[in-house]
């Protein structure tokens, strides 16, 4: 019984780890219909830029954490200045190509500078091993991790809801064009949800080295799993991605625990059968996006 | 009812064969001429047109943005190799084509879910079923052989008259002949009232409903074809090459592949058979620089041709050719004037 | 007579918002009916739910007594039930030709037909042609879509909505945007429609309205006003109060 609980926590702690990945993709992808595949690539530059300074430079772990987030927002602002805010008209598959092309180079560019082999980052000896709580195995850095991302997802709720930029966010995503009517400077508020949704995916590319691994073909490995995040989750609200990527995370965990077999056969299976009960995603609008 | 006559006439114009085709096809013909030492890689280009061909006919005709097209690919390759390794089907041609109609049930299966949804389902659906192949694959290793992939493929003689060589020589011929005809069988596809409707459906499908076209049953049909031709060109790997490994099922694979479409520009036929040359061209010279990082070089022409605009360069490519064939006819003649956007 | 089109207490909203209510409609065999009403009114959200792009909450629709009320859009267009788009919803890349002979072909079920060329079938193309001489197209058959005069796109609209053989078609503002110059041919293919295809004509422009139907439907709010002779729906003191106090922009 007590291994079911142990499994439950992984899968939190995975699944919150996704939503921190995903989540600016989920709402870059409903405020511009922008099909952005190169996300996990600011994971990975989050996650590279961490390990960089904490096992070369000996910056202590929490102090590299915010470091990845700043780093990896400032690639995806200038990306977005130079390269994406010319392709927001352009149809899916020009999209498509130019963010596999984006993933291509970072894969090589990566590979170039800092070799093929999986990377792992030192943790603070506090973090390692787990505790038991009632019987229950609690891993301390999976614990660090749901602790993290929970306090983001709340933190990320309140600016949704409770600021001037969270409202004009929301407005912007519910409609754009009349949201442009309301005086709302739609691609400036987009350019700094994506430059700050760039920096969660390095904060979560930093975080998930341990648990996920750290190596050039991440951005490639995880493509599917943001995928199935925001066409499940629907992009009309930060809560569709969290319940899908909790979904995914617990569902990912536990199939490996009990079918270690059928490898990552469980999740496909379970996105699929959404599919056909709802094609428009869990949580989705009825309205096609 | 001469007007009649005058529709038919014009209805026919479209798929009659032009001047520039033809050439294309002798040109093509000559190739094996030209350089007789390079069968190998010569192959490597049909068997790649082949499977670009498969997609631009989902893509460049329906509109539908793939992101696992390998899966057809894989499947045939798969169905090919053990159908030769097991000794169930000895003779090629045969052999070619069960393995295509294999990855045509899987096409028909998945299709159902391919045209549900909208363009970011449909990414995510392709790519997951190509992975979830890719998963079997390793899962059933005994069967597949796993990362080895298939060991000891022996290919009987084609017809039972024609043994593959080790130049190659005969898996060229081979591979042209089952192109040649394919391509044929695709281009008579587009040219008729069904591919008339695909066209139709990629640029408004609900204006295609309201004609009264039957959108779903449509995409359904173009899907299955598509997942046969890719499964004849996975087959067609394996036959020429004797090896079948888990990486015909890969992204990069199916992302490459849209690489070459989009080379050689989509909606007319011609796109991936150019792109493939273009495409391998490309290959050997980038290898040549760097030889472990192709994949840098891929993902830059990939953003270079969206960031300067696909038509654009086309324009570039055909103004040459447009412009000697204006000299020569001195009429208005484009070689090939590939379809505005897939969207 | 016989209604060929009817609704039954039509519901449909849209998150709290009633679209459409209780609407229930009769269009009678060989009418030339107008459905009209200001602004905002949910005519558009009729001819969709007529049309099966959307469903409704409830209530049914009939189509010469069978209903169809679950009936795919393309299915509806097979049984007799065709529209035009009020804007350019045209091919623009595709000729008039290949226009017309995709509905054409699809009628004659040949629409799936992937061995044969297109121009290949003799009903085919003697239909196409036919159709094209009916709305003067023939001369531009030829040409892209895109590159037509208005007013040829908007004939181009009703021939691809007639090639389907209607037995009820729904015209949605078919002079919108025509210049003056060319309306004249607009008007004059809509009278010219045959008596046996039943019209449901849906219009802001209350000239074109006046001098075409023969039964008048208004529709306020998602609901049915008044419904009766032009003549009577005229001299309607609701209906002046809507139009009068919406302001003359309806």
């Amino acid at each position: 019984m007590t291994t079911v609980f142990t499994i439950l926590f992984d899968g939190v702690a995975y699944g919150m780890l996704l939503f921190v990945l995903a989540c600016g993709l989920a709402v870059t992808l409903g405020l511009m219909n922008f099909v952005n595949l190169a996300h996990g690539a600011f994971a990975m530059a989050g996650g590279y830029v961490c390990a960089v300074l904490v096992n070369n430079q000996g910056w202590p772990f929490f102090a590299a954490l915010p470091l990845a987030f700043f780093v990896s927002a400032a690639i995806g602002a200038s990306l977005e200045r130079i390269l994406y805010r010319h392709l927001y008209t352009r149809s899916h598959l020009d999209q498509v190509l130019f963010s596999v092309g984006l993933v291509f180079m970072s894969v090589a560019m990566v590979d170039y500078i800092m070799g093929s082999s999986r990377i792992f980052i030192m943790v603070p000896s506090a973090l390692e091993g787990q505790f038991d709580l009632f019987g229950v195995g609690i891993g301390r850095y999976r614990l660090m991790i749901v602790v993290i991302c929970g306090l983001l997802t709340i933190a990320l709720q309140l600016i949704l809801s409770r600021t001037r930029f969270g409202s004009r966010l929301r407005a912007a995503v519910d409609d754009p064009r009349a949201a442009i009517g309301l005086g709302i400077n739609v691609p400036q508020v987009f350019a700094f949800t994506f430059a700050f949704g760039c920096g969660l995916a390095g904060l979560g590319g930093a975080l998930s080295a341990e648990i996920l691994g750290l190596d050039p073909y991440f951005p490639l490995k995880f493509m599917i799993y943001f995928l199935i995040v925001v066409t499940v989750g629907g992009s009309s609200s930060i809560t569709g991605p969290f319940l899908a990527s909790l979904l995914l995370g617990i569902g990912d965990v536990a199939g490996k625990y009990y079918v270690p077999k059928m490898g990552p056969f469980v999740i496909y299976t379970i996105m699929i059968a959404i599919l056909i009960w709802r094609p428009n995603g869990l949580f989705g609008r009825g309205a096609a996006r | 009812m001469s007007a009649a006559k005058d529709v038919s006439v014009s209805a026919m114009a479209g798929s009659r064969w032009r001047v520039s085709e033809v050439a294309f096809w002798i040109v093509v013909l000559a190739c094996p001429f030209l350089f007789p030492s390079r069968y190998l890689i010569m192959t490597d280009i049909l068997r790649l047109a082949l499977f670009t061909l498969s997609l631009d006919l989902i893509l460049g005709y329906a509109g539908i943005v793939s992101l696992g097209h390998a899966a057809f690919f894989g499947v045939g390759a798969y169905s090919a190799g053990l159908l030769a390794l097991h000794g169930i089907i000895n003779e090629p041609v045969l052999a070619l084509i069960v393995a295509g109609l294999a990855a045509m049930v899987l096409g028909f299966l998945t299709s159902f879910l391919v045209i549900r949804g909208v363009d970011l389902t449909r990414l995510m659906v392709t790519l997951g079923i190509a992975l979830l192949l890719e998963a079997l694959g390793e899962r059933f290793s005994d069967i597949t052989g796993g990362t080895d992939g298939l060991q000891g493929i022996e290919m009987q003689p084609i017809l039972g008259q024609f043994a593959f060589d080790m130049f190659g020589k005969t898996g060229f011929w081979y591979s042209l002949i089952v192109l040649f005809v394919l391509f044929l069988l695709a281009r008579r596809v587009v040219h008729s009232p069904f591919g008339l409707s695909l066209r139709a459906i990629k640029n408004n499908p609900l204006r295609a409903s309201a004609i009264g076209i039957p959108v779903n049953r449509r995409l359904i049909a173009i899907y299955t074809l598509a997942a046969f031709y890719a499964g004849i060109a996975g087959a067609l790997f394996t036959q020429t090459t004797a090896l079948a490994t888990l990486d015909v099922f890969s992204f990069e694979r199916s992302a490459d592949l849209m690489l070459v479409l989009v080379i050689g520009g989509t909606g007319y036929l011609y796109g991936g058979l150019i792109g493939a040359v273009v495409f391998k061209m490309l290959q050997e010279m980038f290898q040549e620089i760097t030889p472990q990082y192709w994949m840098f070089w891929i993902g830059l022409v990939l953003v270079a041709m969206v960031m300067i605009g696909r038509e654009r360069i086309h324009r570039w490519v055909l103004w040459l050719p447009n412009l000697v064939i204006r000299q020569i006819t001195g009429r208005k003649a484009a070689v090939a004037v590939p379809e505005t956007d897939a969207s | 007579m016989t209604a060929v089109l009817e609704t039954r207490e039509l519901q449909k909203s849209f998150g709290g918002l009633k679209v459409t209510r209780d609407l229930s409609l009769r269009v009678e065999r060989g009418a030339r009916h107008a459905l009209i009403g200001p602004n905002g009114a949910g005519k558009t959200t009729v001819i969709n739910l007529l049309t099966g792009v959307l469903q409704p909450d409830a209530g049914r629709i009939l189509l010469e007594g069978q209903d169809i009320t679950d009936l795919a859009v393309h299915k509806r267009v097979l049984r007799g039930l065709s529209r035009t788009f009020q804007i350019n919803q045209l091919y623009a890349d595709l000729t008039p030709l290949e226009t017309i002979g995709l509905a054409v072909s699809e009628r004659l079920g040949r629409g799936g037909d992937w061995w044969r060329r297109m121009g290949t079938r003799g009903d085919v193309n003697e239909e196409i042609a036919d159709i094209l001489s009916r709305f003067h197209l023939l001369d531009v058959m030829n040409e892209l879509t895109a590159t037509l005069p208005y007013g040829k796109q908007r004939l181009l609209e009703i021939a691809v909505a007639i090639a389907a053989r209607p037995r009820v078609l729904l015209l949605d503002e078919p002079a919108a945007g025509v210049p003056e110059s060319e309306r004249h041919d607009i008007l004059a293919a809509v009278a010219a429609l045959p008596r046996d295809v039943t019209v449901l004509l849906i219009e802001h422009d209350m000239d074109l309205v006046f001098s075409f139907a023969d039964r008048i439907s208004v529709l306020v709010n998602g609901a049915m006003l008044v419904e009766g002779a032009p003549e009577a729906v005229a001299r309607d003191p609701q209906v002046k109060a809507v139009y009068l106090g919406e302001g003359a922009d309806a």
